[in-house]
Protein backbone atom coordinates (compact mmCIF):
# COMPACT_ATOMS: atom_id res chain seq x y z
CA UNK A 1 0.00 0.00 0.00
CA UNK A 2 1.51 3.57 -0.88
CA UNK A 3 1.18 6.50 1.70
CA UNK A 4 0.22 8.33 -1.48
CA UNK A 5 -2.75 6.71 -1.95
CA UNK A 6 -4.89 7.95 1.30
CA UNK A 7 -5.29 11.47 0.79
CA UNK A 8 -8.61 11.89 2.87
CA UNK A 9 -6.75 12.10 5.97
CA UNK A 10 -7.14 14.58 7.95
CA UNK A 11 -4.53 15.98 10.39
CA UNK A 12 -1.57 16.71 7.42
CA UNK A 13 -1.18 20.70 8.14
CA UNK A 14 -1.67 19.73 12.39
CA UNK A 15 1.20 17.15 12.45
CA UNK A 16 3.70 18.70 10.19
CA UNK A 17 3.31 22.08 11.30
CA UNK A 18 4.18 21.09 14.85
CA UNK A 19 7.09 18.39 13.91
CA UNK A 20 8.47 21.53 11.99
CA UNK A 21 8.07 24.10 14.53
CA UNK A 22 9.45 21.63 17.52
CA UNK A 23 12.61 20.84 15.17
CA UNK A 24 13.67 24.15 14.47
CA UNK A 25 13.07 25.18 17.95
CA UNK A 26 14.83 22.19 19.99
CA UNK A 27 17.35 21.24 16.88
CA UNK A 28 17.80 24.04 13.93
CA UNK A 29 17.95 27.10 15.88
CA UNK A 30 20.35 25.73 19.37
CA UNK A 31 22.93 24.03 16.21
CA UNK A 32 22.93 26.93 14.07
CA UNK A 33 24.15 28.86 16.66
CA UNK A 34 27.45 26.95 15.47
CA UNK A 35 27.62 29.18 12.37
CA UNK A 36 27.02 32.58 14.33
CA UNK A 37 29.56 31.95 16.41
CA UNK A 38 31.87 30.61 13.12
CA UNK A 39 31.21 33.87 11.49
CA UNK A 40 32.83 36.19 14.27
CA UNK A 41 36.10 34.43 13.74
CA UNK A 42 38.56 36.01 11.07
CA UNK A 43 39.56 32.86 8.89
CA UNK A 44 43.07 33.08 10.29
CA UNK A 45 41.76 32.61 13.64
CA UNK A 46 40.04 29.51 12.66
CA UNK A 47 43.03 28.47 10.78
CA UNK A 48 45.03 28.84 13.76
CA UNK A 49 42.66 27.00 16.09
CA UNK A 50 41.80 23.90 13.80
CA UNK A 51 45.68 23.83 13.05
CA UNK A 52 47.58 23.82 16.40
CA UNK A 53 49.53 21.25 17.26
CA UNK A 54 47.24 20.23 20.50
CA UNK A 55 44.13 20.08 18.02
CA UNK A 56 45.98 18.21 15.09
CA UNK A 57 46.85 15.52 18.05
CA UNK A 58 43.65 15.30 19.38
CA UNK A 59 42.71 14.44 15.82
CA UNK A 60 44.83 11.67 15.43
CA UNK A 61 44.10 10.19 18.33
CA UNK A 62 40.56 10.62 17.64
CA UNK A 63 40.55 9.18 14.05
CA UNK A 64 43.09 6.72 14.64
CA UNK A 65 41.63 4.86 17.86
CA UNK A 66 37.67 5.51 16.18
CA UNK A 67 39.50 3.26 13.14
CA UNK A 68 41.22 0.83 15.19
CA UNK A 69 37.77 0.30 17.12
CA UNK A 70 35.62 0.19 14.16
CA UNK A 71 38.02 -2.30 12.46
CA UNK A 72 37.95 -4.53 15.73
CA UNK A 73 34.10 -4.14 15.49
CA UNK A 74 34.01 -4.92 11.73
CA UNK A 75 35.95 -8.10 12.25
CA UNK A 76 34.97 -9.77 15.52
CA UNK A 77 31.26 -8.31 15.14
CA UNK A 78 30.63 -9.84 11.51
CA UNK A 79 32.09 -13.28 13.52
CA UNK A 80 29.26 -12.71 16.05
CA UNK A 81 26.76 -12.27 14.38
CA UNK A 82 27.58 -15.41 12.29
CA UNK A 83 27.54 -17.41 15.73
CA UNK A 84 25.04 -15.78 16.51
CA UNK A 85 22.38 -16.69 13.63
CA UNK A 86 23.77 -20.03 12.95
CA UNK A 87 25.14 -21.64 15.89
CA UNK A 88 23.03 -23.30 18.55
CA UNK A 89 24.29 -23.24 22.43
CA UNK A 90 23.15 -22.86 25.40
CA UNK A 91 22.65 -19.04 26.57
CA UNK A 92 22.82 -17.55 23.17
CA UNK A 93 19.38 -16.06 23.42
CA UNK A 94 20.79 -13.61 26.65
CA UNK A 95 24.19 -13.51 24.56
CA UNK A 96 22.11 -12.17 21.65
CA UNK A 97 20.43 -9.60 24.41
CA UNK A 98 23.42 -8.44 25.60
CA UNK A 99 24.72 -7.16 22.28
CA UNK A 100 23.13 -4.00 23.13
CA UNK A 101 24.26 -3.15 26.11
CA UNK A 102 26.48 -0.61 25.22
CA UNK A 103 23.55 1.15 23.73
CA UNK A 104 21.63 0.94 26.73
CA UNK A 105 24.51 1.62 29.66
CA UNK A 106 25.22 5.20 29.98
CA UNK A 107 28.42 6.13 28.74
CA UNK A 108 29.89 7.07 32.13
CA UNK A 109 29.12 3.60 33.66
CA UNK A 110 31.02 2.01 31.04
CA UNK A 111 33.69 4.35 31.24
CA UNK A 112 34.67 3.84 34.88
CA UNK A 113 33.70 -0.02 34.89
CA UNK A 114 36.66 -0.27 31.84
CA UNK A 115 39.00 1.80 33.94
CA UNK A 116 38.14 -0.12 36.61
CA UNK A 117 39.24 -3.41 34.58
CA UNK A 118 42.48 -2.06 32.97
CA UNK A 119 44.53 -0.13 34.97
CA UNK A 120 47.48 -1.92 36.46
CA UNK A 121 45.75 -2.85 39.20
CA UNK A 122 42.37 -4.32 36.94
CA UNK A 123 41.53 -7.88 36.11
CA UNK A 124 42.95 -7.38 32.55
CA UNK A 125 45.26 -4.61 33.12
CA UNK A 126 47.51 -7.14 35.07
CA UNK A 127 47.46 -10.07 32.86
CA UNK A 128 48.71 -7.04 30.10
CA UNK A 129 51.46 -5.85 32.34
CA UNK A 130 53.33 -9.37 32.31
CA UNK A 131 52.85 -8.48 28.84
CA UNK A 132 54.59 -5.04 29.46
CA UNK A 133 51.62 -3.51 27.63
CA UNK A 134 49.85 -0.36 29.36
CA UNK A 135 45.92 -0.26 28.57
CA UNK A 136 44.48 2.28 30.72
CA UNK A 137 45.97 5.84 30.21
CA UNK A 138 47.49 5.15 26.82
CA UNK A 139 46.15 5.27 23.16
CA UNK A 140 45.17 1.76 23.75
CA UNK A 141 42.52 2.26 26.25
CA UNK A 142 40.94 4.88 24.34
CA UNK A 143 40.51 2.50 21.44
CA UNK A 144 39.17 -0.12 23.95
CA UNK A 145 36.72 2.01 25.22
CA UNK A 146 35.68 2.58 21.58
CA UNK A 147 34.97 -1.05 20.73
CA UNK A 148 33.20 -1.36 23.57
CA UNK A 149 30.49 1.75 22.30
CA UNK A 150 30.72 0.77 18.62
CA UNK A 151 30.29 -3.38 18.77
CA UNK A 152 26.91 -3.27 18.71
CA UNK A 153 26.89 -1.60 15.04
CA UNK A 154 28.50 -4.67 12.80
CA UNK A 155 26.50 -7.50 14.84
CA UNK A 156 23.04 -5.67 14.57
CA UNK A 157 23.84 -4.72 10.78
CA UNK A 158 25.17 -8.04 9.64
CA UNK A 159 22.66 -10.16 11.64
CA UNK A 160 19.70 -9.66 9.85
CA UNK A 161 21.18 -9.99 5.86
CA UNK A 162 23.01 -13.54 7.41
CA UNK A 163 19.69 -14.15 8.48
CA UNK A 164 17.83 -14.07 4.73
CA UNK A 165 20.88 -15.48 2.99
CA UNK A 166 20.04 -18.51 2.13
CA UNK A 167 22.14 -21.47 3.21
CA UNK A 168 22.08 -23.53 0.14
CA UNK A 169 24.02 -20.99 -1.58
CA UNK A 170 26.85 -22.87 0.55
CA UNK A 171 25.66 -26.05 0.43
CA UNK A 172 25.63 -25.53 -3.06
CA UNK A 173 29.24 -24.14 -3.10
CA UNK A 174 30.40 -27.35 -1.16
CA UNK A 175 29.01 -29.95 -3.25
CA UNK A 176 30.58 -28.18 -6.22
CA UNK A 177 34.07 -28.25 -4.04
CA UNK A 178 34.80 -25.22 -2.47
CA UNK A 179 37.00 -25.31 0.36
CA UNK A 180 35.40 -23.46 3.92
CA UNK A 181 37.38 -20.67 3.10
CA UNK A 182 36.49 -20.59 -0.48
CA UNK A 183 32.65 -21.00 0.26
CA UNK A 184 33.35 -17.74 2.98
CA UNK A 185 35.57 -15.96 0.85
CA UNK A 186 33.43 -16.09 -2.38
CA UNK A 187 30.25 -16.66 -1.57
CA UNK A 188 29.55 -15.55 1.98
CA UNK A 189 31.66 -12.11 2.30
CA UNK A 190 30.02 -10.68 -0.99
CA UNK A 191 26.51 -10.64 0.44
CA UNK A 192 27.17 -9.32 3.52
CA UNK A 193 30.24 -7.29 2.68
CA UNK A 194 27.52 -3.39 2.57
CA UNK A 195 26.46 -4.85 5.93
CA UNK A 196 29.53 -4.79 6.83
CA UNK A 197 31.08 -1.36 5.91
CA UNK A 198 27.73 -0.11 7.06
CA UNK A 199 28.40 -1.14 10.48
CA UNK A 200 31.70 0.00 10.51
CA UNK A 201 31.25 3.54 9.30
CA UNK A 202 28.76 3.59 12.07
CA UNK A 203 30.71 2.62 14.55
CA UNK A 204 33.88 5.12 13.32
CA UNK A 205 30.82 8.14 13.30
CA UNK A 206 29.69 6.77 16.72
CA UNK A 207 33.83 6.46 18.17
CA UNK A 208 34.63 9.79 16.87
CA UNK A 209 32.04 11.59 18.69
CA UNK A 210 32.33 9.56 22.07
CA UNK A 211 33.27 11.55 25.41
CA UNK A 212 31.91 9.74 28.46
CA UNK A 213 33.01 6.25 28.02
CA UNK A 214 36.83 7.83 27.05
CA UNK A 215 37.42 9.98 29.50
CA UNK A 216 37.62 8.21 32.16
CA UNK A 217 40.42 5.73 30.61
CA UNK A 218 42.41 7.70 28.78
CA UNK A 219 44.16 9.80 31.60
CA UNK A 220 43.31 13.35 29.09
CA UNK A 221 46.94 14.34 28.59
CA UNK A 222 47.06 16.99 25.78
CA UNK A 223 48.77 16.03 22.91
CA UNK A 224 48.78 12.47 24.18
CA UNK A 225 45.24 10.87 25.06
CA UNK A 226 43.36 13.57 24.84
CA UNK A 227 40.65 13.14 21.64
CA UNK A 228 38.92 15.84 20.00
CA UNK A 229 35.41 16.48 21.86
CA UNK A 230 37.67 16.26 25.09
CA UNK A 231 39.23 19.25 23.57
CA UNK A 232 36.21 20.95 22.91
CA UNK A 233 34.87 20.60 26.81
CA UNK A 234 38.47 21.79 27.56
CA UNK A 235 38.19 25.17 25.89
CA UNK A 236 34.58 25.63 26.80
CA UNK A 237 35.38 25.59 30.21
CA UNK A 238 38.35 28.32 29.55
CA UNK A 239 35.38 30.24 28.20
CA UNK A 240 37.26 30.03 24.74
CA UNK A 241 33.66 29.77 22.54
CA UNK A 242 35.18 30.81 19.98
CA UNK A 243 38.16 27.89 19.74
CA UNK A 244 35.27 25.54 21.14
CA UNK A 245 33.02 26.24 17.74
CA UNK A 246 36.12 25.91 15.27
CA UNK A 247 37.02 22.58 16.57
CA UNK A 248 33.06 21.72 16.75
CA UNK A 249 32.81 22.84 12.88
CA UNK A 250 35.77 20.19 11.99
CA UNK A 251 33.89 17.17 14.02
CA UNK A 252 30.63 18.09 12.59
CA UNK A 253 32.45 17.96 8.92
CA UNK A 254 33.99 15.06 9.49
CA UNK A 255 30.43 13.48 10.43
CA UNK A 256 28.28 15.01 8.04
CA UNK A 257 31.35 13.14 5.50
CA UNK A 258 30.38 9.84 7.05
CA UNK A 259 26.57 9.81 7.15
CA UNK A 260 27.12 10.96 3.41
CA UNK A 261 28.79 7.58 3.05
CA UNK A 262 26.46 5.35 5.05
CA UNK A 263 23.76 6.70 2.72
CA UNK A 264 25.92 5.65 -0.41
CA UNK A 265 26.57 2.29 1.53
CA UNK A 266 22.78 1.59 1.94
CA UNK A 267 21.58 2.15 -0.99
CA UNK A 268 24.44 -0.01 -2.63
CA UNK A 269 23.33 -2.69 -0.39
CA UNK A 270 20.00 -2.15 -1.34
CA UNK A 271 20.75 -2.29 -5.10
CA UNK A 272 22.03 -5.08 -4.06
CA UNK A 273 19.63 -7.01 -2.44
CA UNK A 274 17.43 -6.10 -5.77
CA UNK A 275 19.87 -7.89 -7.58
CA UNK A 276 20.02 -11.03 -5.74
CA UNK A 277 16.17 -10.81 -5.87
CA UNK B 1 -6.41 -8.45 13.10
CA UNK B 2 -6.12 -11.65 13.64
CA UNK B 3 -4.87 -13.09 17.57
CA UNK B 4 -3.92 -17.07 16.86
CA UNK B 5 -0.61 -18.16 17.39
CA UNK B 6 1.83 -16.50 14.85
CA UNK B 7 5.09 -18.01 13.56
CA UNK B 8 7.01 -15.64 14.39
CA UNK B 9 9.95 -14.26 11.67
CA UNK B 10 11.54 -16.75 9.23
CA UNK B 11 13.06 -18.97 11.84
CA UNK B 12 16.57 -18.30 11.82
CA UNK B 13 17.72 -20.94 9.38
CA UNK B 14 18.75 -24.43 10.21
CA UNK B 15 22.12 -24.72 10.39
CA UNK B 16 23.83 -25.58 6.79
CA UNK B 17 24.10 -29.70 7.22
CA UNK B 18 26.30 -30.39 4.09
CA UNK B 19 28.35 -27.35 4.67
CA UNK B 20 28.31 -27.66 8.33
CA UNK B 21 31.69 -26.76 9.39
CA UNK B 22 33.83 -29.78 11.61
CA UNK B 23 32.99 -29.78 15.20
CA UNK B 24 36.50 -27.83 15.77
CA UNK B 25 36.21 -25.38 13.78
CA UNK B 26 32.53 -24.65 14.94
CA UNK B 27 33.69 -24.40 18.46
CA UNK B 28 36.45 -22.46 17.86
CA UNK B 29 33.86 -19.96 16.40
CA UNK B 30 31.69 -20.24 19.38
CA UNK B 31 34.55 -19.62 21.71
CA UNK B 32 35.56 -16.75 20.30
CA UNK B 33 32.46 -15.18 19.48
CA UNK B 34 31.87 -15.84 23.54
CA UNK B 35 35.13 -14.69 24.45
CA UNK B 36 34.98 -11.69 22.84
CA UNK B 37 31.42 -10.69 24.23
CA UNK B 38 32.71 -11.48 27.84
CA UNK B 39 35.63 -9.63 27.78
CA UNK B 40 33.75 -6.39 26.15
CA UNK B 41 30.29 -6.81 28.41
CA UNK B 42 30.09 -9.32 30.42
CA UNK B 43 33.23 -8.35 32.54
CA UNK B 44 32.62 -4.52 32.56
CA UNK B 45 29.33 -5.73 33.66
CA UNK B 46 30.70 -8.23 36.58
CA UNK B 47 32.93 -5.26 37.11
CA UNK B 48 30.52 -2.43 38.09
CA UNK B 49 28.76 -4.90 40.87
CA UNK B 50 32.20 -6.38 42.05
CA UNK B 51 33.39 -2.50 43.17
CA UNK B 52 29.71 -1.98 44.15
CA UNK B 53 29.81 -4.14 47.21
CA UNK B 54 34.00 -3.68 47.58
CA UNK B 55 33.18 -2.19 50.94
CA UNK B 56 30.07 -4.04 51.83
CA UNK B 57 26.55 -4.16 51.97
CA UNK B 58 26.03 -1.39 54.29
CA UNK B 59 28.11 0.97 52.32
CA UNK B 60 26.48 0.12 49.21
CA UNK B 61 23.14 0.66 50.84
CA UNK B 62 24.56 4.31 52.34
CA UNK B 63 25.78 5.21 48.90
CA UNK B 64 22.27 4.72 47.04
CA UNK B 65 20.36 6.40 49.86
CA UNK B 66 22.67 9.71 50.34
CA UNK B 67 20.97 12.63 49.97
CA UNK B 68 22.94 14.09 46.84
CA UNK B 69 22.27 10.51 44.86
CA UNK B 70 18.42 11.30 45.53
CA UNK B 71 18.75 14.63 44.41
CA UNK B 72 20.41 13.10 41.02
CA UNK B 73 17.32 10.57 41.03
CA UNK B 74 14.89 13.32 41.12
CA UNK B 75 16.82 15.14 38.55
CA UNK B 76 17.29 12.39 36.21
CA UNK B 77 13.96 11.40 36.53
CA UNK B 78 12.74 14.27 35.99
CA UNK B 79 14.39 15.27 33.02
CA UNK B 80 13.30 11.53 31.53
CA UNK B 81 9.98 12.83 32.93
CA UNK B 82 9.68 15.93 30.47
CA UNK B 83 12.14 15.03 27.51
CA UNK B 84 10.46 11.30 26.89
CA UNK B 85 6.82 12.63 26.41
CA UNK B 86 8.09 16.07 24.45
CA UNK B 87 9.67 13.66 22.23
CA UNK B 88 6.73 10.67 22.05
CA UNK B 89 4.43 13.36 21.08
CA UNK B 90 7.03 14.59 17.93
CA UNK B 91 7.10 10.76 17.22
CA UNK B 92 3.57 10.91 16.81
CA UNK B 93 2.88 13.62 14.59
CA UNK B 94 6.12 13.37 12.48
CA UNK B 95 5.11 9.26 11.91
CA UNK B 96 1.62 10.53 11.02
CA UNK B 97 2.83 13.38 8.73
CA UNK B 98 5.48 11.16 6.98
CA UNK B 99 4.14 7.38 6.97
CA UNK B 100 0.70 8.92 5.83
CA UNK B 101 0.95 11.85 3.42
CA UNK B 102 3.56 12.65 0.45
CA UNK B 103 5.22 15.81 0.53
CA UNK B 104 7.84 17.07 -1.03
CA UNK B 105 11.33 17.84 0.90
CA UNK B 106 10.00 14.98 2.87
CA UNK B 107 13.36 12.40 2.50
CA UNK B 108 15.29 16.22 3.86
CA UNK B 109 12.97 16.37 6.88
CA UNK B 110 13.74 12.32 8.31
CA UNK B 111 17.18 13.04 7.41
CA UNK B 112 16.77 16.52 9.88
CA UNK B 113 15.52 14.61 12.09
CA UNK B 114 18.14 12.37 12.85
CA UNK B 115 20.34 15.17 12.92
CA UNK B 116 20.86 14.93 17.05
CA UNK B 117 22.44 11.81 16.35
CA UNK B 118 25.18 12.61 13.98
CA UNK B 119 26.32 15.33 16.73
CA UNK B 120 29.05 14.38 19.13
CA UNK B 121 27.26 14.65 22.51
CA UNK B 122 29.69 17.46 23.86
CA UNK B 123 28.63 19.45 20.44
CA UNK B 124 24.90 19.09 21.59
CA UNK B 125 25.83 20.52 25.29
CA UNK B 126 27.64 23.43 23.66
CA UNK B 127 24.92 24.48 20.96
CA UNK B 128 22.82 25.41 24.33
CA UNK B 129 26.02 27.22 26.00
CA UNK B 130 26.01 29.16 22.37
CA UNK B 131 22.36 30.08 22.47
CA UNK B 132 21.89 31.06 26.41
CA UNK B 133 25.22 31.05 28.03
CA UNK B 134 26.57 34.42 29.16
CA UNK B 135 28.19 35.54 26.03
CA UNK B 136 25.34 33.66 23.84
CA UNK B 137 23.32 34.59 21.17
CA UNK B 138 20.21 35.60 23.82
CA UNK B 139 22.99 35.46 26.88
CA UNK B 140 21.96 39.71 27.26
CA UNK B 141 18.78 39.95 26.61
CA UNK B 142 17.85 37.18 29.03
CA UNK B 143 20.46 38.32 31.79
CA UNK B 144 18.91 41.73 31.10
CA UNK B 145 15.83 40.21 32.60
CA UNK B 146 17.48 38.36 34.93
CA UNK B 147 16.68 34.88 33.48
CA UNK B 148 19.53 32.24 33.61
CA UNK B 149 19.46 29.03 32.04
CA UNK B 150 22.71 27.51 31.65
CA UNK B 151 23.96 25.56 34.62
CA UNK B 152 20.44 25.44 36.02
CA UNK B 153 17.80 22.12 35.71
CA UNK B 154 15.99 23.78 32.59
CA UNK B 155 19.04 23.13 30.66
CA UNK B 156 19.49 20.42 32.28
CA UNK B 157 15.89 19.58 30.41
CA UNK B 158 16.72 20.63 27.52
CA UNK B 159 20.43 18.84 26.34
CA UNK B 160 18.31 15.68 27.34
CA UNK B 161 15.58 16.87 24.82
CA UNK B 162 17.83 17.45 22.29
CA UNK B 163 19.84 14.13 22.16
CA UNK B 164 16.52 12.15 22.41
CA UNK B 165 15.24 14.18 20.10
CA UNK B 166 14.98 11.09 17.23
CA UNK B 167 14.08 8.02 19.25
CA UNK B 168 10.49 7.69 19.01
CA UNK B 169 10.14 9.13 15.48
CA UNK B 170 12.94 6.54 13.91
CA UNK B 171 10.89 3.74 15.32
CA UNK B 172 7.41 4.72 15.04
CA UNK B 173 7.72 6.25 11.12
CA UNK B 174 8.68 2.92 9.18
CA UNK B 175 6.51 0.95 11.79
CA UNK B 176 3.33 3.07 10.71
CA UNK B 177 4.76 2.80 7.26
CA UNK B 178 4.49 -0.67 7.32
CA UNK B 179 1.24 -1.60 9.05
CA UNK B 180 -0.41 1.15 6.07
CA UNK B 181 -3.38 3.26 6.53
CA UNK B 182 -6.50 1.48 5.41
CA UNK B 183 -7.97 1.33 9.03
CA UNK B 184 -7.56 5.30 9.64
CA UNK B 185 -9.06 5.80 5.93
CA UNK B 186 -11.48 3.77 7.26
CA UNK B 187 -12.63 5.28 10.53
CA UNK B 188 -12.81 8.95 8.73
CA UNK B 189 -15.16 7.92 5.54
CA UNK B 190 -16.78 6.92 7.94
CA UNK B 191 -17.22 9.99 9.88
CA UNK B 192 -14.56 9.84 12.60
CA UNK B 193 -12.49 12.75 12.91
CA UNK B 194 -9.18 13.60 12.99
CA UNK B 195 -9.06 13.09 17.06
CA UNK B 196 -11.18 10.21 17.12
CA UNK B 197 -9.08 8.40 14.78
CA UNK B 198 -6.00 9.19 15.75
CA UNK B 199 -7.14 7.94 19.78
CA UNK B 200 -9.35 5.02 18.52
CA UNK B 201 -7.75 3.21 15.69
CA UNK B 202 -3.73 4.75 15.13
CA UNK B 203 -3.27 4.96 18.84
CA UNK B 204 -4.00 0.96 19.76
CA UNK B 205 -2.29 -0.08 16.64
CA UNK B 206 0.84 1.36 17.03
CA UNK B 207 1.32 1.40 20.61
CA UNK B 208 4.12 -1.38 20.46
CA UNK B 209 5.79 0.57 18.08
CA UNK B 210 5.88 3.31 20.56
CA UNK B 211 6.62 1.42 23.06
CA UNK B 212 9.78 0.11 21.84
CA UNK B 213 10.46 3.89 20.73
CA UNK B 214 10.07 5.12 24.46
CA UNK B 215 12.10 2.57 26.06
CA UNK B 216 14.97 3.55 24.03
CA UNK B 217 14.33 7.50 24.45
CA UNK B 218 13.92 6.94 28.01
CA UNK B 219 17.34 4.94 28.35
CA UNK B 220 19.14 7.28 26.83
CA UNK B 221 17.49 10.29 28.58
CA UNK B 222 18.62 8.56 31.66
CA UNK B 223 21.75 7.55 31.05
CA UNK B 224 23.00 11.32 29.05
CA UNK B 225 26.26 12.02 30.29
CA UNK B 226 28.29 14.31 27.66
CA UNK B 227 25.99 16.52 26.45
CA UNK B 228 24.33 17.04 30.17
CA UNK B 229 27.91 17.88 31.64
CA UNK B 230 28.53 20.40 29.20
CA UNK B 231 25.72 22.47 30.54
CA UNK B 232 25.43 21.12 34.11
CA UNK B 233 27.95 23.21 36.00
CA UNK B 234 27.87 20.13 38.68
CA UNK B 235 25.89 22.04 40.66
CA UNK B 236 25.69 19.14 43.71
CA UNK B 237 22.09 19.05 45.11
CA UNK B 238 21.23 21.12 42.19
CA UNK B 239 22.19 20.54 38.68
CA UNK B 240 23.79 16.70 39.58
CA UNK B 241 21.98 14.00 37.20
CA UNK B 242 22.75 10.46 38.27
CA UNK B 243 26.00 9.97 35.47
CA UNK B 244 27.21 13.33 36.36
CA UNK B 245 26.89 11.91 39.60
CA UNK B 246 28.87 8.76 39.61
CA UNK B 247 31.45 11.12 37.95
CA UNK B 248 32.05 13.50 40.84
CA UNK B 249 32.15 10.62 43.24
CA UNK B 250 34.51 8.70 41.23
CA UNK B 251 36.74 12.21 40.70
CA UNK B 252 37.10 12.34 44.31
CA UNK B 253 38.15 8.52 44.62
CA UNK B 254 35.15 7.52 46.67
CA UNK B 255 35.35 4.44 43.81
CA UNK B 256 32.94 2.04 45.94
CA UNK B 257 30.07 5.33 46.22
CA UNK B 258 30.44 6.06 42.49
CA UNK B 259 29.86 2.38 41.36
CA UNK B 260 27.41 1.91 43.95
CA UNK B 261 25.15 4.78 41.97
CA UNK B 262 26.73 3.00 38.66
CA UNK B 263 25.04 -0.23 39.51
CA UNK B 264 21.81 1.91 39.69
CA UNK B 265 22.09 2.82 35.87
CA UNK B 266 23.65 -0.78 35.19
CA UNK B 267 20.36 -1.98 36.59
CA UNK B 268 18.52 0.43 34.44
CA UNK B 269 20.57 -0.59 31.38
CA UNK B 270 19.63 -4.69 31.99
CA UNK B 271 15.71 -3.29 32.77
CA UNK B 272 15.79 -1.92 29.48
CA UNK B 273 17.59 -4.78 27.37
CA UNK B 274 14.68 -7.07 28.60
CA UNK B 275 11.91 -4.82 27.93
CA UNK B 276 13.36 -3.98 24.38
CA UNK B 277 13.72 -7.92 23.61
CA UNK B 278 9.77 -8.63 25.25
CA UNK B 279 8.54 -5.51 22.67
CA UNK B 280 10.53 -6.23 19.97
CA UNK B 281 8.74 -9.64 19.62
CA UNK B 282 5.39 -8.14 20.19
CA UNK B 283 6.04 -5.88 17.33
CA UNK B 284 7.65 -8.71 15.40
CA UNK B 285 4.46 -10.87 15.64
CA UNK B 286 1.88 -7.70 14.97
CA UNK B 287 3.32 -7.08 11.74
CA UNK B 288 3.90 -11.20 10.46
CA UNK B 289 -0.29 -10.87 11.53
CA UNK B 290 -0.62 -7.86 9.43
CA UNK B 291 1.15 -9.53 6.50
CA UNK B 292 -0.98 -12.48 6.73
CA UNK B 293 -3.91 -10.52 6.71
CA UNK B 294 -2.91 -8.73 3.26
CA UNK B 295 -2.27 -12.55 2.06
CA UNK B 296 -5.34 -13.36 2.91
CA UNK B 297 -7.49 -10.61 1.26
CA UNK B 298 -5.84 -11.40 -1.93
Amino acid sequence: MKPGSVRILPGFGLTLGYTLLYLALLVLIPLSTLFWKASSLSAGTFWAVVSSPRAVASYRLSFGTSLAAAAVNAVFGTLVAWVLVRYRFPGRLILDALVDLPFALPTAVAGIALTSLYTEKGVFGRVLAVFGIKAAFTPLGVTLALTFIGLPFVVRAVQPVLQELDPQLEEAAALLGASHWQTFHRVLLPGIRPAILTGFTLSFARALGEYGSVVFISGNMPMKTEITPLLIMTRLEQFDYAGATALALVMLLASFLLLLLVNGLQSWAALRRRAAA
Amino acid sequence: MSQGPVAVAPAASAPARINAAPGFIRGALILVAVAFLGIFLLAPAFAVFAEAFSRGFAAYVAAISDAETRSAIGLTLLAAGIAVPLNMVLGLAAAWAIARFEFRGKSLLVTLLDLPFAVSPVIAGMVFVLLFGAQGLLGSFLSDRGIQIIFTPIAIVLTTSFVTFPFVARELIPFMEALGGEQEEAAVMLGASFWQTFFRVTLPNVKWGLLYGVILCNARAMGEFGAVSVVSGHIRGATNTLPLHVEILYNEYNFAAAFAVASLLLLLALLTLVAKRAVEWRVARQLAAGERAEAGEE
